[in-house]
């Protein structure tokens, strides 16, 4: 399932409340892999009260559809949950998460992995940044997770 | 034959546009890159990213009656 959410959401709650409700994985997961990506109050050396998280309405879904389709050919995965937040957001906030459900350890891990890296190089969000004395900025360009 | 598109910009394209779309109609086959010179004076950025219909295309993508452009920066998320 994917969810772009446009007010705070319990990345843990979210979790228990899909496994509860997917009952198929009822003996069948022995591994879940969870991540989350989070609000950091500093970047490139400076103090961040804030963020404006934009995004391209459909192409989003469409996109983020493709990278955990992507997944789902190269892994065994029993079930995954990825949800993104737009809008305003302020330093603690939990912007993302991917869960993972799988049989083994293997798939869950990699499976995330991928599609962490696979959204912040084509998942049409963009991050602006405002910083302690009230300007903003863009954010140029992703780094590479695996560097 | 006549082609009318929508174009659209996100983030610091659309700020440097000062605008969020565009309605563009010719009357000919017009590539992203013309497209762009049709709405803007100002040359595309070097890292811009273009979708048609939501699909990631190349600058030389041929565009079709009802065609959806969009324009935007690297993108940011996660």
């Amino acid at each position: 399932m994917i969810k772009i959410v446009a007010s705070a959401f319990d990345p843990y709650a979210e979790i228990q409340a899909y496994q509860k409700a997917n009952q198929a994985l009822s003996g069948k997961f022995g591994a879940t892999s969870i991540f989350i990506g989070t609000m950091r109050d500093f970047n490139e050396g400076d103090q961040v009260k804030g963020m404006s998280l934009e995004h391209y309405p459909g192409m989003t879904e469409k996109q983020l559809g493709l990278v955990v389709n992507e997944a789902e050919q190269r892994w065994k995965l029993l079930e995954s949950l990825v949800i993104h937040r737009v809008g305003d957001v302020f330093p603690d906030d939990d912007l993302v998460l991917v869960a993972i459900w799988s049989a083994h350890r293997g798939d869950a891990f990699d499976a995330s992995r991928y599609i962490m890296e696979a959204l912040k190089s084509k998942v049409p969000f963009w991050k602006k940044e405002i910083l302690a004395d009230d300007q903003s900025r863009w954010l140029a360009k992703n780094t590479d997770g695996y560097l | 034959m006549f082609v009318s598109i929508k174009i659209r910009y996100f983030a610091s394209l659309k700020e440097l546009l000062g605008r969020s779309d565009d309605t563009l109609e010719f009357d000919q086959e017009m590539s992203v890159t013309e497209v762009w010179g049709g709405v803007s004076k100002i040359p595309m950025p070097d890292n811009t990213l273009v979708a048609v219909n939501m699909e990631y295309v190349a600058l030389d993508h041929q565009l079709v009656d009802g065609d959806e452009v969009a324009f935007f920066p690297p993108v940011t998320g996660g």
